[in-house]
């Protein structure tokens, strides 16, 4: 158990071959700064190439950080060795040990370290325990479901009682129910546990489960961190309400004036959270953001209205999702239960004035709508 | 389907001739060792005779120095593949785990090094070989055999480590291992199959080289390759005697061949199946 800090951590692959080239665009990762709790369940989330599975490996020291400090248990580990570095790693391949049975696997660092016999048979057995695979011992990997391999893998991280768990996507490869299932053990075994954890996904469904806080990033840089609710409720920038949520969120390009915002089909107020910087700032042009869910259906009269013809209709049984055309914006809705609604229909919508979301038009960052509690860091664009 | 099955016996039948056109001289050679050396020089050759074992008796005759030679041929071969080996695998562990922008560069560049005849470089080696006094000597003809076999096992051990996926090594780097402990308990166990394919050709190659064997060695360091070629005398060709030796030198390594064969197979085809 340990805390990690980043500090202006960054890491560009041009530089460590030949000295002086590369320059800041460049870097893979770029300005990561990160404290976390002691114990604390940090998940770094983000598309492909944001830089998330390298932030861990230069966590892991798998890659080296070209600049800043990365500090566990407030040493500096920067230019200490992985094995000095007193973590352990799930990989999203499992990388067990193919010749070497599930005991030997999970004992393979004790025995590195040169631990007495009965100490490692007991750990393992322990570990082995808590995963439910004591009767895969004596297996080798390729003897194994994908589930028990990913279990094997947990296993040879937490018989190591490490100060820091990595885990880089340890879920991507399960099939969609044990990912579901696996998602619940991780979770428990860390409440049991207490390490400190980082876990990088792309799905975003699984950050918002599993994190405690979630560290979201994009082209190498981190665009918020937050607790799961904070990230829905008040996303930092337009990419950051687009990625979090599912169905993702609506954006309207909007014209502001007086405290509304309109366009072709939609007429929005706003509210107080919202009309004093509006107004202050002398918004013209803004992007409104509307999660699919936050709409329903309206007989007309709402105040806040988006219009338009249904093109594509879902019905999921719990939940209704539609896809209408408003003006040149595809607006999806996600209504309750089963609706009766067709294909061409013309639908009117509501939605209340304290769920909409605005984001400036250059900066995409939002505009008004701060948690009571700060805690959220914005990035700096 | 009809088409197809002809066109099966086609490529059935054109795979028997060419399986004969290999075999064939093989044949001929264990037909030949056991004639008289009149038989084996009749204009038109005869498959059926009475078999002797006249010329094996001379091959083996004291004083023909069969075991001599053998001795010799296993000699280099195995000392020439261990050493090869033991540097190829840091060489190949290096350039399959941490590569850098040179590494394809230099594996390009050790293996060109084959493209080169080996006549080209045969006075200067002899020179120095004749100024150190590697001449005729069993250490000389190891290093030579090991410099001629070592891009080959480089290259194969490289591709055999490429195929351990890089997150094995990296788990045991994180588990605490060293790049000595990793070496051994990872990765030289993963590419057990494919280290024995590479040795075993290794081997097979140095014990079928003859230019350096004749050239560089007389007869204290002389291999089987020598030995056969001895039989090339002033009097004549002794073609029988010839092919008897020639059955003796090549017995050991078809021996090990079959016996290896299926390993062979496995480490070949390592890559491609997983």
């Amino acid at each position: 158990m340990a805390i990690v800090e980043l500090k202006n951590v960054a890491k560009n692959y041009a530089q460590g071959l030949v000295k002086g080239k590369g320059d800041k665009s460049s870097n893979a990762v770029d300005n990561f700064n990160l404290v976390t709790r002691d114990g604390e369940f940090v998940v770094l989330v983000g598309p492909s190439g944001c830089g998330k599975s390298t932030t861990m490996r230069m966590i892991a020291g798998l890659e080296r950080n070209t600049e800043g400090e990365i500090l566990i248990g407030g040493r500096d580990v920067s230019q200490v060795p992985p094995k000095e570095r007193d973590i352990a790693m799930v990989f999203q391949s499992y990388a067990l040990y193919p010749h070497m049975s599930v005991a030997d696997n999970m004992g393979f660092s004790l025995k590195l370290k040169k631990r007495p016999a009965a100490e490692i048979k007991a750990k393992i057995e322990e570990a082995a325990q808590t995963l439910g695979i004591q009767s895969l011992l004596d297996r080798k990997p390729r003897e194994l479901s994908g589930g028990q391999r990913q279990r094997v893998a947990l296993g040879r991280a937490i018989v190591r009682d490490p100060q820091v768990f990595l885990m880089d996507e340890p879920l991507s490869n399960l099939d969609a129910k044990l990912r579901v299932d696996m998602r619940a053990e991780i979770v428990k075994l860390h409440k049991r546990l207490k390490v400190t954890t980082f876990y990088v996904t792309h799905d975003q469904v699984e950050a918002m489960t599993m994190g405690e806080r979630i560290v979201v990033m994009k082209d190498g840089r981190i665009q918020q961190i937050d607790t799961p609710i904070n990230l829905y409720e008040f996303p930092a920038n337009r990419f950051v309400a687009g990625f979090i949520g599912n169905p993702s969120m609506n954006f309207l390009r909007a014209r502001h004036a007086e405290g509304v915002v309109s366009g072709d089909g939609y007429r929005l107020t706003l509210d107080d959270s919202h009309r004093p910087v509006v107004t202050t700032r002398n918004v013209g042009d803004v992007w409104v953001g509307i999660r699919p869910e936050h709409l329903r259906l309206s007989d007309g009269a709402a105040t806040n209205r988006v219009e338009g013809t249904v093109d594509v209709v879902e019905t999921l049984g719990a939940v209704t999702v539609v896809q209408l055309s408003v003006g040149e914006h595809s607006v999806t809705a996600q209504l309750p239960g089963h609706q009766k609604v067709e294909i061409g229909d013309t639908l009117t919508l509501a939605c209340d004035s304290d769920k909409l979301h605005l984001f400036d038009t250059d900066s995409e960052l939002a505009i008004g709508r701060e948690p009571a509690e700060q805690s959220s860091v914005a990035a700096k664009a | 389907m009809n088409s197809s099955r002809f066109s099966n016996g086609v490529m059935g039948v054109l795979a028997w001739i060419v399986a004969l056109l290999i075999f064939f001289p093989i044949l001929w050679l264990l037909l030949t060792a056991f004639k008289s050396e009149q038989e084996a020089f009749t204009v038109v050759p005869s498959f059926f005779f009475s078999p002797t074992l006249e010329s094996f008796k001379t091959a083996l005759a004291q004083g023909s120095g069969y075991w001599h030679y053998a001795w010799n041929s296993v000699l280099t071969a195995v000392a020439s593949t261990v050493i090869g080996l033991a540097l190829a695998v840091p060489a190949a562990y290096a350039m399959a785990f941490y590569p850098n922008k040179r590494t394809d560069f230099l594996l390009v560049w050790m293996v060109s090094t084959k493209f080169i005849p080996a006549v080209g470089v045969l006075i200067p080696i002899y020179l120095v070989y004749s100024a150190v006094g590697l001449l005729d000597n069993a250490l000389g003809l190891t290093l030579l055999f090991t410099a001629m076999n070592l891009p080959i096992i480089v290259w194969m051990v490289y591709s055999y480590f490429r195929d351990i996926p890089k997150d094995i090594v990296e788990a045991a780097d994180i588990d605490g291992a060293s790049i000595m402990q990793t070496l051994f308990k990872v990765v030289l166990p993963l590419a057990l199959p494919g280290l024995a394919s590479t040795g075993l050709l290794a081997l097979i190659l140095a014990w079928n080289e003859s230019f350096w064997s004749i050239t560089m060695t007389d007869h204290d360091a002389a291999t089987l390759a020598v030995y056969i070629a001895s039989f090339k005398s002033a009097e004549g060709l002794y073609w029988a005697k010839m092919s008897a030796a020639s059955v003796l030198a090549i017995a050991p390594i078809i021996v090990l061949g079959w016996f290896t064969q299926r390993q062979m197979v496995r480490g070949l085809t390592f890559g491609a199946v997983k």
